[in-house]
């Protein structure tokens, strides 16, 4: 059984159909990345997986448990599912060490005097440990980014999901962001990104997902996909990427 | 111009002030929880809450105070409601100010992006978690300056009770005035004193601010 299972899933916004039957297996240790046009659904099927949407038609399944905004035990399913958003969502009232800890504490994951200690660890892991007393506002784009992604690890997901994490990040701030994310692919990390960093989604990912106007276009890995893209779509959409 | 003849009724003034303080903050206070629930109501799904409570924003602020005083002092014990003057006006001001305050903790509601609320949902957190770790604080930072300058409003308002003969500072000169003739000594003194308190108000509030929202603002 696959870690996520999505199997025909249909959203609609409005009168706009963003989603039209997409199907798609994530394995447990896999690295998925989705790429694909502004406004082809890549954000929404992400946003689909962890319930901050319902879908309209069709079934997510996450570790064998039905995915809707409505199920019971939705605060827990999204402890194991953690989401990296492109804008960080920092809380700017917190400092550094209170952004992480907030979440573990007020559900009970740990109590108040391992706290620091979880802060100083998943800090370490994203590289920014002398950060811990800072204020989001002190830092910089990219450390804001990995502090979010420190978040989210110090719940101890089981499925992480990125969605366009470096596209607000100035150029040379990219970099620090995708090594961190490279290394937890390393340690072996479910994870689902969608990106436009065509480099990494080369060097990084086990099989890349094109999604065009709502659906799974093409898949498949990376080196293949985009040596030999199959279809007309995949093939202008690489070449304009380049 | 001559000071002299009030000096007798000090103790009178500082109690008048005393009752005016009291009245301020007690309103301000009961205000302050109306407004949070206010707000929460206005951006719940209750539809008839809604109403509710948009009903009394536009009754209470686009109505006399003088007159709400009246109606919880005058009118409430027809219906078996008898409250004394500061009561009476403590209650009709907080409705005051908490009709304002339904408005500004709103609008500082309506401020935090939704993306903060994501990601606290993310999180794992409940409704009321996301609410009260991180939405309240900034909101509440965002509403302190209107809230404040309210507050200041409120408190130059209370000499409004005087009319129910609350002992609050304006009554107190009003029967000092009446004991001395000295109306113009009267009312200069407690300008004084009514500014003095206004001004002390917004120092705290800003040693306050400070100390309570330390975090730097956005760039």
């Amino acid at each position: 059984m696959a870690l996520v299972e999505i199997r025909d899933v249909h959203k609609t916004f409005g009168k706009v159909e963003v989603l039209k039957g997409v199907s798609l297996d994530v394995e447990e240790g896999e690295i998925v990345t989705i790429i694909g046009r502004s406004g082809s659904g890549k954000s929404t099927l992400l946003r689909c997986i962890n319930a901050l949407e319902s879908v309209d038609s069709g079934e997510i399944r996450v570790e064998g448990q039905t995915v809707h905004a409505r199920m019971p035990d939705l605060k827990k399913f999204r402890q194991r599912v953690g989401i990296v958003f492109q804008a960080f969502n920092l809380f700017p009232h917190l400092k550094v060490e209170r952004n992480i800890t907030l979440a573990p504490l007020l559900t009970g994951r740990i109590d108040k005097a391992k706290a620091r200690a979880l802060a100083a660890d998943v800090l370490t892991r994203v590289g920014l440990a002398d950060k811990i007393d800072a204020w989001p506002e002190q830092l910089s784009g990219g450390q804001q980014q990995r502090v979010a992604i420190a978040r989210c690890l110090a719940m101890a997901p089981h499925l992480m999901l990125f969605d366009e994490v470096t596209s607000a990040l100035d150029p040379e701030l990219v970099g620090e962001v995708l090594k961190v994310m490279e290394a937890m692919a390393k340690q072996g990390m479910t994870m689902i990104l969608v990106t436009h960093e065509m480099g990494f989604a080369r060097n990084v990912a086990n099989r890349i997902v094109f999604m065009h106007q709502g659906r799974v276009w093409e898949q498949g890995p990376p080196a293949k996909l985009f040596a030999n893209p199959e279809t007309p779509e995949l093939a202008s959409f690489i070449a304009s990427a380049k | 111009m001559n000071f002299l003849p009030l000096w007798r009724y000090q103790n009178q003034l500082i109690d008048g002030a005393i009752v005016t303080l009291e009245l301020t903050v007690i309103s301000a206070l009961a205000g302050l929880l109306i407004g949070i629930a206010g707000a929460v109501a206005l951006k719940g799904r209750i539809t008839p809450l809604r109403w509710l409570v948009r009903g009394y924003i536009e009754l209470f602020r686009n109505t006399p105070s003088l007159i709400q005083i009246f109606i919880v002092f005058f009118v409430l014990p027809n219906f078996g409601l008898k409250l004394p003057a500061f009561e009476a006006a403590a209650v009709a001001l907080s409705l005051y100010f908490g009709a304002y305050s339904v408005e500004i903790i709103r609008a500082g509601l309506d401020s935090i992006p939704r993306s903060q609320v994501e990601a606290g949902q993310c999180l794992g957190l409940s409704g009321w978690q996301v609410f009260r770790h991180i939405i309240l604080p900034p909101a509440l930072r965002n509403a302190y300056p209107a809230v404040t300058s309210q507050f200041v409003l409120l408190l130059l308002g209370t000499s409004l009770a005087s009319q129910v003969a609350a002992d609050e500072l304006f009554h107190v000169a009003g029967f000092i005035e009446s004991r001395t003739y000295r109306s113009f000594e009267v009312y200069a003194v407690i300008c004084a004193v009514y500014f003095a308190m206004a001004m002390s108000f917004k120092a705290l509030f800003a040693i306050v601010g400070l100390a309570a929202f330390r975090w730097p603002r956005r760039r």
